[in-house]
């Protein structure tokens, strides 16, 4: 098909503002699903997926419009996939932008919203949502109209739920978004802007042809890592797997490559002829790389080697996903792993506890550090206890947040940003009752809780969303926990000097709950370098004996001597001091410290 | 010619049950105490094989031995096989004159009193009959009667304890000067009437248990009493030795046989208790047959673990010679650091064990970590 007749376009949404439904609703109209067919949400097919009304991966669809072929580029939902959504807005010519009724814009929205603009999409907005009683189309298109500075006329208003105006949505893509102005005679380049992996086939790499053609056969190359491989297959969804033979200039499709790892084609990179290949790549290929660090520790030790096999199949689907072995004297052997974000990381964490059944113990994540010793080159680091003593300069990772709320809460919100060492950066409103904030932070002061506040500061309006803008130096220590005297490797965190007093004591009050009495008294300490910020100690217990045991008794004492033993080998020991799992956890565990 | 040289009788009956008490006990069914002796003596005929014709100790533990219906108690005592030291169990309230000395008639020559408190208000709480001055009318009676050897129970932990009435026991305890005391901490049994009744203060008692368990230890010995095992005291005394031989026996894990229901027996690696029920009991013995038993084989392992602990139970050395494989080494070099326990040579060279003072007082907690 003539590029003119080519139309590539990606919806941009928040969470359960109608992407999915608005997409099914597409594919039902363009035939591309028979009505028998028809499978709710079709573009989401994982369960995790559905179940938290998100994407993970996307995918592409390509269907048929009044002689039109156009190529609906699903994208991921979420900040931690920024680099993701980037890559596939860059696959586009357009995006639809929509927005719920009721709800107006959201800060995810807007984020993909500005990331569109970037990648110099054509925007239709669209409000959904109109069949609602509490919906206000026509508040929500003005604000829709003055955020992508268009003619309100122009927003389209919809219902996807009941197919309401659906029509209308797919004659604009026709109309507005503007065909592929790439070369088809050119040497060979497509945009990787996904892929995945098959057991069977091995990596599928979803691409967007921008100049030439690809055939099946053909041998070919990744020009970032200068991987060479065959295209085994090339096709594209329609909704299901078509096999094409070729994928031609402007088209979207899918190559399989029949390479077995996932990590040798990444996301962004450009996919060219071996036999002709392109000069130059496509812009904007970056690595991401991890920035949130937490240790996830099976709950029984035995459970380690299936964790390690299921985190080795976790990767072969997920480039992002970082890990490497680690022991910790409280926990065990598990791993430190990386991710791009904290929704990232709950979603491998699920993805382990219910793909492949395991009961995981996941401790209070970390940000990366760069770190540069006395002497020393630059080093980053991903656990505490990898952190020297000595240091001359730490750098944190620093976001810019996006957070819109209703403007009763600007003043909550600001206050909560100045206690996570926030810098203020912008404020506009949206509309007469809506502001939109943004703030400098440190990406580790959200990395707990912060969302949880956000929250619960502002009854739930708040809607946030940030990017890493890069590395920043910071008045940062290590403050280490020791127990009896001894260190205790995974309890060491790296905080901002001005918060270590209030979380040192915070913690050894938390533990001193938690350790059980002993045969002396055991101090808990918090510690920077050599200087103690803050101390409790657990009394020696007095007594610990049961005053009778006559020869009725023998065996009763007998037991619970045995059980009292027992316990004690199930607890570690720190030095002298015999210490609980339980009393790690509930300074580790991620569970446990959202509760505080 | 072996056997065991331990007897334990079990005499269940009571006037009525002390909320606190998790012994096996019947109330009353005086019409039953003969049919009860019957028993006893005949599973104290089928058992006597296992018996050594003459015994060391023999202990008539209850119930209220002393509530026993008198000629059924004295047809009892006429049957044992003689011991060198013979105790009965007894409630303050049920020693009278004519009791004290049929007891001293039958041979009976250490008496333990069931005094557990001298104060009224705490004598409500553990619903016990016996009033301060019934204990010391008991006593005197037990003296005037030739007793050279008592022993008071007193129990600490009870609900509306202090440290100060405590001390008052334990002053009043001392003024008669028993020749032995066992001071138990008062164990409230979860699910009991007692514990649902006096929760939130047992809870309380629980934590004063500590500083009480050292006042008790504190006052006895400063009193010239010998901290001979954790709850029990006796007086020294350069001809006799006032430490109630019959528990001795079980803290040096000897052989030992315990007739009745609910009763106890160790003999030769197996250990086995009686049928609580007493009907049952009864019957099992008149058709000849013993009674219903639960029957625990205690390997070598096993016993060499129980003198372990048993034995760091007293404050006389404990020989290691027999105990290869009991202790752990390195967890036994911990507690040596933090003075707990202290290693030794026995007469013969042979290595030995023992709890410091401050070691006794966490023996339950240093056991768990010697036990290899």
């Amino acid at each position: 098909m003539t590029q003119d007749r080519i139309r590539n376009f990606s919806i941009i949404a928040h969470i359960d503002h109608g992407k999915s439904t608005l997409a099914d609703r597409i594919l039902e109209l363009t035939h591309a699903v028979s009505d028998r067919d028809m499978r709710e949400q079709v573009l989401d097919s994982m369960d995790l997926e559905r179940e938290r009304g998100i994407t993970i991966k996307a995918q592409a669809v390509r269907v048929e419009w009044k002689g039109h072929q156009l190529n609906l580029i699903d994208t991921p939902g979420h900040v931690d996939f920024t680099y993701e959504v980037s890559r596939s807005l860059q696959a586009c010519e357009g995006a639809l932008l929509v927005v719920d009724a009721a709800q107006g814009t959201q800060a995810q929205t807007l984020a993909n919203a500005y990331l569109a603009v970037e990648n110099e999409l054509e925007i239709v907005p669209v409000v959904n949502k109109i069949d609602l009683p509490q919906a206000d189309p026509d508040a929500a298109g003005r604000e829709l109209a003055e955020l992508i500075g268009d003619d309100p006329d122009h927003v389209l208003r919809i219902s996807a739920k009941t197919g309401v105006g659906v029509e209308d949505v797919l004659d604009a893509v026709v109309e507005r978004v503007p065909p592929p102005s790439g070369d088809p005679e050119a040497p060979a380049r497509a945009l990787i802007f996904d892929s995945s992996y098959d057991q069977y086939r091995g990596v599928v790499a979803f691409v967007r042809v921008v100049d030439g053609r690809f055939s099946t056969r053909e041998p070919l190359r990744a020009m970032a890592l200068r991987t060479r491989f065959e295209a085994e297959e090339l096709g594209f969804f329609s909704p299901t797997r078509r096999e094409s033979g070729v994928l031609e200039a402007g088209e979207v499709g899918y190559i399989i490559t029949g390479l077995k790892d996932v990590s040798r084609l990444r996301v962004g990179d450009t996919i060219t002829s071996e036999k002709r290949p392109a000069a130059e790549p496509l812009p904007g290929y970056k690595e991401v790389k991890p920035m949130v660090f937490s240790g996830l520790f099976p709950t029984d030790s035995d459970d380690y080697p299936e964790l390690r096999d299921a985190l080795e199949k976790l990767k072969l689907n997920d480039a992002a996903l970082f890990y490497e072995p680690e022991t910790s004297q409280a926990l065990g052997f598990g791993f430190r792993c990386g991710f791009l974000g904290l929704l990232h990381m709950e979603i491998v964490r699920e993805r382990l506890e219910r793909e492949f059944d395991l009961n995981l113990i996941v401790t209070a994540p970390n940000v990366a550090y760069r770190v540069k010793p006395p002497n020393g080159d630059w080093v980053e680091v991903h656990t505490p206890a990898d952190m020297p003593n000595e240091v001359e300069e730490v750098e944190e990772p620093y976001i810019k947040a996006s957070i819109i709320v209703p403007k009763e809460f600007v003043g909550t919100v600001m206050e909560l940003n100045n206690d996570r060492r926030g810098t203020f950066d912008h404020m506009e409103y949206l509309s007469e009752a809506r502001v939109h904030l943004t703030y400098e932070l440190p990406l580790a002061e959200i990395v707990l809780d912060y969302y949880d506040q956000l929250k619960s500061r502002t009854r739930g309006y708040a809607s946030f969303d940030y990017d890493v803008i890069g590395f920043r130096p910071g008045k940062l220590v290590r403050v280490d926990i020791l127990v009896g005297g001894e260190p205790v490797d995974a309890l060491s965190l790296i905080l901002h000097r001005d918060s270590a007093y209030d979380r040192g004591r915070m913690l050894v009050e938390r533990l001193r709950e938690e350790i059980p009495r002993q045969h002396f008294d055991v101090a808990i300490q918090a510690a920077i370098g050599a200087r103690v910020i803050a101390r409790e100690t657990v009394k020696a217990r007095r007594k610990d004996v049961l005053a009778k045991c006559y020869g009725g008794d023998i065996t009763r004492k007998r037991k619970l001597l045995e059980r009292q033993k027992a316990g004690k080998k199930r607890m570690k020991q720190v030095g002298m001091v015999e210490v609980p799992q339980e009393a790690f956890l509930a300074v580790l565990n991620l569970d446990g410290e959202k509760k505080s | 010619m072996s056997g065991g040289r331990h007897l334990y009788v079990h005499l269940p009956f009571c006037a009525q049950r002390c909320g606190y008490c998790d012994f096996v006990t019947v109330v009353g069914r005086e019409a039953q105490h003969a049919g009860y002796v019957d028993a006893l003596l005949a599973e104290l005929e089928l058992e006597r094989p296992a018996l050594s014709p003459e015994l060391d100790t023999a202990f008539l533990g209850g119930g209220t031995p002393t509530f026993t219906e008198a000629q059924e108690l004295e047809r009892l005592l006429a049957a044992l096989p003689p011991a060198r030291e013979l105790t009965v169990e007894a409630n303050p309230e049920t020693v009278t004159q004519e009791l004290a000395r049929m007891l001293r008639r039958f041979g009976v020559n250490r008496v333990s009193l069931g005094v557990q408190s001298f104060q009224p208000h705490l004598l409500q709480v553990l619903e016990r009959v016996a009033q301060p001055d019934t204990v010391r009318r008991a006593f005197y009676h037990l003296r005037d009667a030739g007793f050279d050897n008592i022993s008071f129970d007193l129990i600490y932990g009870i609900p509306g304890q202090s440290a100060a009435t405590l001390e008052a026991d334990l002053r009043e305890a001392l003024d008669l000067g028993p020749e032995h005391l066992s001071c138990y901490e008062l164990e409230a049994k979860p699910g009991t009437r007692f514990t649902h009744a006096h929760g939130a203060e047992l809870e309380r008692q629980a934590d004063a248990m500590e500083t009480y368990f050292e006042l008790v230890v504190d006052r006895l010995t400063g009193a010239g009493y010998r901290w001979y095992e954790t709850a029990n005291f006796c007086r020294p005394s350069p001809s006799r030795d006032l430490r109630a031989q019959h528990n001795l026996a079980y803290w040096l894990g000897r052989d030992y046989l315990g007739i009745g229901i609910g009763a106890v027996s160790t003999i030769g690696g197996r250990r086995w208790r009686n049928t609580p029920r007493l009907a049952a009991y009864i019957r099992s013995l008149d058709g000849g047959e013993r009674p219903t038993r639960d029957v625990e084989p205690l390997s070598p392992e096993v016993l060499r673990r129980e003198r372990l602990m048993l034995g760091l139970r007293l404050d006389e050395p404990l020989g290691l010679a027999d105990l290869d494989g009991v202790v752990d080494s390195s967890a036994f070099a911990r507690l040596q650091q933090l003075g707990l326990v202290r290693s030794g040579r026995d007469a013969t060279g042979g290595p030995t064990l023992e709890l410091t003072p401050r070691g006794r007082l966490l023996g339950g907690g240093v056991t768990a970590d010697l036990l290899a």
